[in-house]
């Protein structure tokens, strides 16, 4: 379980973050949503610790992460585009990651597989088209087994094969019990994966709910639908 | 040195060993030498004509290239940063990886044509204080660029900000140093002017150099004011302590800026 | 016809006076010197030896240790040939040999430790008001002066090695001295560590070539108040202020080689008062200084090589009509520097590494005329200090802005017919 705590986080004179509580459960996907600038993407990099918070806490299984670097050792993250070094071929980025991790032999290489990544080994990352850079991104974010994944718009840029098996893979970890951070646009693609919507506007929780309860109390057939919905009624 | 920074400047050093500003760097520097040579002949002239373009070029290449290289791993810097990785680690090995292959690659596009025209051996003490202050500046300029990506997330900004830097150790500092000279010229002036000349690195590599090769010159009246302090072992002592300040005190705020920064 | 005859007829009677001539030396010789070609050997005391000794005698040093002072020498044309180790110590206690008498020879002896004094000049070889003396293969080691001519006329001093002792500049003196001379040749000599190398004061027609002076404590060559002289071949090496030539005329200056002489005031050749000279065919290479001149006219400075020096010629305003031509100046920190916008030397087809014209026609000759001196050479003039920042990219800039608007450099101080290749191989 991670645990977030009246998390707040300044820029200059923006307040990005302003007192975030919020627990986030094993077994459930949990998808972080809010509109442009509201401080998801803040709140997502505060917990890759990539962005220092103001104040508040963070911890994973009652553990608190200020500071750490070893925590990360436990997260699969998937960015929205990711640019590794461009003269490095897909191999020697995979070996990379490997060696920084320390990983045994026991890998999840059914992604790798499943996206038939062998031929694009060779190739430099920088002649890599944007489907495979994503490719590779998410089989990186599932390569060691992480108990927390972050996927940062997981399907953007994927074919629909590849989307599928990479939602289909989605689905599987998470019944193996991890626990999944997800972003999207793509409104359908929460409402299949998520359980939990987190909505997040001018940095505060505004609200927080199971996806069911969500479509139940507005009546609405999608997700799209509910939250407008739902954002409308609170205007 | 932790085993995880060294894994990450391996990678480094591969991926920035492969890149193209590299190869041009070596093969710039590699034709230099070799024109000189062939031009110029004998290993003294082309040591002395080495150190105007030491002087000239490493600065401005190291602080130019350096801003840039550390703006382009801003990305690369993000997802490493995900993984465990701390971020001094990630820090040492950014500047590894660009302070490595640039000093390498200056020692061999220098020493190679020195090799093949048969007088490597023979002028080898002075080629390796060349290279030393080359590398010496190489490390300050490299530290700058650092301090000035850190300071400015704006490229543009930041690269302007470095080619202002260059100029104002390049040639600006030096104009105000004559200024001072000409406007107190009936003050002892010695003391002050050594000690200015040594608070900026490129005039110091300069110094260096100019006692190492040129001394009939300095060896003028005033002259031998200063040949007597660099050329002593203090003085010496002096040029070293004043040139790791440099990189350490750009380096260091850089280094704090990092670990502390939101990315 | 008859011109022919008158011609003839002279000749035989330059022949008949010859004869004469001839035939009445060989008369008078046995009575002036009864026992010509003696050759003693000595072994024992060479002063009494000397005192001994006849007009024409040889007399044979043989080899071994003599610590004898102030052996003087009276009688004329007697030699004194040395056998290899034969040392002659002074014990530091005043000269080695006086040379009184007209026709002597010293030949192979190892001089050493005449001692220093503060009110005499004492030296190892002192010839006193002599002429025709010979000094040669001699090896003359820590002494005050090696080897001290005076009032001296017609003599040599031929491949002696001279070196002096010690480390006490003050009342060290020189290695060659000579003090109102005529016609003496100095060849084929290495001087070292002493004060001057070579000393020269109120000499005519002396002619000193093919020496060595190396690292002597003040001038390789130090050349005072002489006329009508040569010194060629020679090399002056990290002397601590190189040569120096003063208030002379006539000077020939050939060939030599002035190296590595550094310092705060040190010099290829210090130039002061000289009039009608030649400084032709040297190489000046790694001094502060090449050539210094101060109040010289009409001197000129042909086909000399100016390599990497400090400044390869400083020239003041007061040295008039000389002429620098075929010259080649590579790599000087500064070419030429002088104290004045004004100045009435000529130069013209010289050599310039630092030429940055061009040569359309290919003649050889550059389009552009050649300023040699750099506006930074004139702030260096004036504020020493400024040497600091010597390769700086602003002084580039400072001597670009000054070739492109000349204001402060000497307008007339230019070669028109800048060489494009060295005329020297």
């Amino acid at each position: 379980m991670i645990s977030i705590t009246k998390l707040e986080k300044k820029f200059g004179r923006l307040n990005v973050l302003r007192g975030i509580d919020l627990d986030i459960h094993p077994n459930e996907v949990t998808a972080v949503l809010g509109p442009n600038g509201a401080g998801k993407t803040t709140f997502i990099k505060s917990l890759l610790g990539l962005v220092k918070p103001d104040s508040g806490s963070i911890s994973i299984r009652g553990k608190a992460i200020n500071g750490d670097a070893e925590y990360r050792s436990r997260i699969g993250y998937m960015p929205q585009s990711a640019r590794y070094p461009d003269n490095l071929s897909v191999h020697e980025i995979l070996e990379m990651v490997k060696d920084i991790r320390g990983a045994t032999d026991d890998t999840d290489e059914e992604l790798f597989h499943a996206f038939n990544l062998k031929t694009e080994l060779p190739k430099k990352f920088k002649t890599l088209s944007g489907g495979n850079r994503q490719k590779v991104s998410a089989v990186l974010a599932f390569l060691f087994k992480p108990d927390i994944l972050f996927l940062d718009e997981p399907s953007a840029g994927l074919d629909p094969v590849s989307s599928s098996c990479l939602k289909d893979k989605i689905a599987r970890e998470k019944e193996a019990g991890k626990t999944i951070i997800l972003t999207s646009h793509i409104m359908s693609e929460i409402q299949e994966l998520a359980d939990k919507v987190v909505y997040i506007l001018d940095g505060v929780i505004h609200f927080e709910t199971t996806v069911g309860s969500l479509l139940e109390s507005t009546g609405e057939p999608t997700l799209e639908r509910a939250i407008a919905r739902k954002m409308k009624g609170a205007a | 040195m932790n085993t995880n920074t060294l894994k990450l400047i391996k990678y480094q050093l591969r991926d920035v060993m492969r890149s193209r500003w590299v190869i041009f760097y070596l093969l710039f520097f590699v034709l230099v030498t070799d024109a000189l040579f062939r031009f110029g002949g004998t290993g003294d002239r082309v040591l002395l004509s080495l150190m105007n373009i030491v002087l000239l070029v490493i600065p401005l290449v190291s602080i130019m290239l350096g801003t840039m290289y550390l703006y382009n791993s801003r990305e690369y810097t993000e997802l490493m940063l995900c993984q465990p990785v701390k971020r001094q680690q990630m820090f040492t090995a950014l500047f590894s990886g660009l302070v490595l292959p640039l000093s390498a690659t200056v020692a061999a596009g220098i020493s190679l044509p020195f090799i093949w025209n048969g007088v490597f051996i023979s002028h080898f003490s002075a080629l390796v204080y060349l290279l030393a202050t080359a590398v010496g500046l190489t490390i300050i300029f490299s530290a700058l660029a650092f301090a000035i990506a850190l300071l400015t997330e704006d490229k543009i900004k930041g690269l302007g900000l470095a080619i202002v830097l260059w100029l104002f150790f390049a040639v600006i500092y030096d104009g105000l140093i004559l200024l001072v000279i000409y406007m107190f010229s009936h003050y002892p002036l010695q003391q002050p002017v050594l000690v200015i000349s040594m608070l900026n690195p490129l005039d110091l590599a300069r110094i260096a150099l100019l006692i190492q090769f040129e001394a009939s010159t300095l060896m003028g009246f005033t002259g031998a004011v200063f040949q007597r302090f660099f050329g002593s072992g203090t003085g010496q002592l002096t040029i070293l302590l004043v040139m790791l300040t440099w990189i350490g005190i750009p380096l260091g705020w850089a280094a704090r800026r990092f670990v502390q920064k939101d990315f | 016809m008859e011109f022919a005859m008158k011609n003839l007829s002279r000749r035989i009677f330059i022949l008949l006076f010859l004869l004469l001539f001839a035939g009445s030396s060989l008369l008078a010789a046995p009575s002036a010197s009864p026992s010509a070609e003696r050759e003693i050997r000595v072994s024992g005391n060479i002063a009494k030896a000397v005192e001994n000794a006849r007009p024409g005698d040889v007399l044979r040093i043989v080899a071994g240790l003599y610590e004898e002072t102030e052996i003087t020498i009276k009688t004329s044309r007697i030699s004194l040939l040395a056998d290899p180790g034969a040392i002659i110590d002074g014990g530091g206690k005043g000269h080695i040999f006086i040379i009184n008498a007209d026709s002597v020879t010293i030949d192979g002896f190892k001089l050493r430790n005449t001692g220093l004094s503060h009110v005499r000049d004492w030296a190892a070889i002192r010839v006193e008001s002599a002429v025709f003396a010979e000094i040669r293969n001699n090896e003359l080691e820590n002494n005050m002066f090696g080897i001290y001519l005076s009032r001296t006329k017609d003599s040599l001093i031929e491949n002696n090695r001279i070196s002096g002792g010690g480390d006490r500049e003050s009342n060290s003196g020189n290695g060659i001295h000579l003090f109102d001379t005529e016609r003496i040749q100095v060849r084929g000599n290495i001087i070292q560590h002493h004060r001057d190398g070579i000393y020269l004061e109120f000499a005519k027609e002396v002619r000193i070539t093919d020496n060595k002076a190396t690292d002597n404590r003040r001038y390789g060559l130090h050349y005072m108040f002489s006329k009508d002289s040569e010194y060629s071949r020679n090399e002056f090496r990290r002397n601590n202020a190189g040569v120096a030539v003063m208030y002379s005329q006539n000077v020939d200056m050939s060939g030599n080689i002035f190296a590595d002489n550094l310092g705060p005031a040190s010099y290829g050749i210090l130039l002061k008062d000289i009039d009608n000279s030649l400084i032709g065919n040297n190489h000046f290479l790694n001094n502060t200084i090449g050539i210094y001149s101060e109040g010289s006219n009409n001197v000129r400075v042909e086909h000399n090589r100016f390599e990497r020096n400090g400044w390869a010629v400083k020239i003041w305003a007061n040295s008039t009509r000389n002429v620098f031509t075929g010259n080649a100046f590579t790599d000087n920190t500064f070419d030429v520097a002088t104290n004045s916008s004004r100045h009435y030397n000529t130069f013209e087809r010289n050599y310039w590494s630092a030429y940055d014209g061009y040569d359309l026609e290919g003649d050889g000759i550059g389009d552009v005329p050649h300023r040699p001196v750099r506006l930074y050479s004139i702030i260096v003039e004036r504020n020493p200090i400024a040497l600091i920042l010597h390769r700086s990219l602003f002084i580039d800039f400072l001597d670009l802005a000054e070739r492109v608007m000349p204001a402060l450099t000497p307008q007339t101080l230019v070669d028109d017919y800048p060489l494009m290749k060295s005329p020297l191989p």
